[in-house]
């Protein structure tokens, strides 16, 4: 049992299962391979489920993971090997040692969290191709990351909806 | 309480500590970053990568078809209608010039024997449909739907209806990546139509084109016609590339600067064509020589290249 460490909520959620979180990047990923050609604002799927399961669960999820999903979506998106894994590692440990911070305000604070986190994610992919001689994308690029965090709403409730479910239903349980 | 040689056992097994694990992997990616940037050595490794991911990326692209040919379906008889009168005076309109190319040709042909000169290589081609532009925002490519299974290979260039789009970059299984003559990274050797100026064009950042490195004195002016010199072996000599949109010649500096329009619908989906290898570059240099003898004259006191 793990109790929701906010100053609103007291509510206690069922421990996540791994294979949810797995899936749930998986998820993320092929929703990330969905072409949408040069359409600004679309937001990236991964960056942001791996920030939830980081800021949510630290232990958990590991940055081999974050490295594997990186270099997956290296391949899939064509960039430079190595792009997505160094943004996205460095994404995993700020959100993880942030974690404790970040859970303990309000959501409107958590998205405004995960902003920044998100803009310096893709602030160090920018660094990384400029250095190896691409082209600036042009400021709408950094759209993607405002999306993202307005999708913190929906995501929190989706990711976490298998752990408010109770383990035998009981409609008496004052919990 | 620490014992002389011995830390108390830990509680939990965690493994190590998360900065040594950060450091390690990060360690770890900008090693592939370096050889990837600098070496170019994991492409077998993408390759492999990539095959793997094919049929989930085919996946992926089914919303997206989906909602195509919906809006295909539901696009208007009428514009359809116009495209189809369009495209019937187009035809009628190239027909003078198809008509007579193949007598062109056998003329050409007979000609060259006449003249003793190296017959010209006949080009294989392979019609293509771009599925989408890649994710990478950072540059200028598209996906095209035949890859090494159907004899793609890397460095084949790639035109549609109006010009040269680009050039085949990276070739998977059963799809491959074209960087378009609109990266920054691409460079096209051309000729100006009008004087034979030779030169090379790049992308620019915003869909245009540039010519770099041109005296600012050089013989070129807005609406000339750039075609391929094909002095670099990929290319076929003649093939339209972009007309010069506006020249600033500005005495501050010693080059123009010359911002160019692509020919092609860079940037558009549609279906190309991708042009076979072209052989023995040694042979189409020694054959460009014999060919553009006025162009070479005139070269003397232009730049070149």
């Amino acid at each position: 049992m793990n109790i929701q460490p906010t100053h609103s909520s007291r509510r206690i959620l069922l421990p996540v299962r791994q294979w949810f979180i797995l899936f749930s990047l998986a998820v993320a990923f092929f929703l990330d391979l969905v072409p949408f050609g040069n359409a600004i604002g679309v937001p990236d799927w991964v960056a942001l489920v791996l920030a939830f399961w980081s800021v949510r669960e630290p232990l958990r999820l590991g940055m081999g993971t974050a490295f594997v999903i990186g270099l997956m979506m290296d391949v899939a998106s064509g960039s430079v090997m190595g792009q997505h894994p160094l943004a996205y590692l460095l994404l995993s440990y700020a959100a993880g040692g942030l974690s404790r911070r970040i859970l303990w305000f309000p959501l409107v604070q958590q998205a405004l969290h995960i902003l920044l986190l998100l803009l310096a994610t893709q602030l160090v992919m920018v660094i990384t191709r400029l250095l190896g001689g691409a082209d600036f994308p042009g400021w709408g690029y950094f759209l993607g990351s405002f999306s993202g965090a307005l999708l913190w709403f929906p995501l929190t409730f989706v990711l976490l909806l298998p752990q408010y479910q109770p383990l035998e239903k009981d409609e008496n349980r004052p919990i | 309480m620490p014992v002389v040689g011995h830390q108390p056992p830990p509680f939990f097994k965690r493994g190590p500590a998360p900065l040594a694990r950060l450091v390690f992997f990060v360690v770890l990616s900008l090693a592939l970053l370096v050889l990837d940037l600098k070496y170019r050595t994991l492409e077998l490794a993408r390759q492999g990568v990539a095959t793997v991911l094919y049929p989930l990326q085919r996946a992926a692209y089914a919303p997206v078809d989906l909602y195509e040919q919906l809006d295909g379906y539901f696009s208007s008889l009428s514009a359809v209608q116009q495209e189809n009168v369009l495209l019937k005076r187009k035809e009628v309109e190239s027909a003078k010039w198809l008509l007579r190319q193949e007598h062109l040709e056998l003329e050409n042909q007979r000609l060259r024997q006449l003249l003793d000169m190296k017959a010209r290589q006949p080009v294989s081609s392979t019609l293509a449909d771009i599925i989408h532009a890649a994710r990478d925002p950072f540059s200028r490519r598209v996906i095209v739907d035949k890859g090494s299974q159907q004899g793609i290979v890397a460095g084949q260039a790639v035109v549609d209806e109006a010009g040269v789009l680009g050039q085949v970059t990276r070739v998977y299984p059963m799809q491959s990546e074209v960087t378009l003559v609109t990266d920054k990274n691409q460079a096209v050797p051309v000729q100006v139509v009008r004087n034979g100026l030779r030169t090379v064009l790049f992308g620019a950042s915003d869909g245009q084109l540039e010519l770099r490195f041109l005296a600012a004195n050089a013989d070129i002016r807005p609406d000339d016609q750039l075609v391929t010199s094909g002095l670099d072996g990929v290319y076929l000599p003649g093939l339209p590339v972009a007309k010069v949109l506006r020249v600033d010649r500005d005495a501050a500096y010693s080059f123009a600067r010359i911002v160019c329009e692509p020919a092609a619908g860079v940037e558009k989906h549609g279906q190309v064509l991708l042009l076979g290898l072209r052989e023995a570059l040694q042979q189409q240099v020694e054959e460009s020589g014999t060919r553009d003898k006025p162009a070479k004259a005139k070269r003397g006191r232009k730049r070149d290249e």
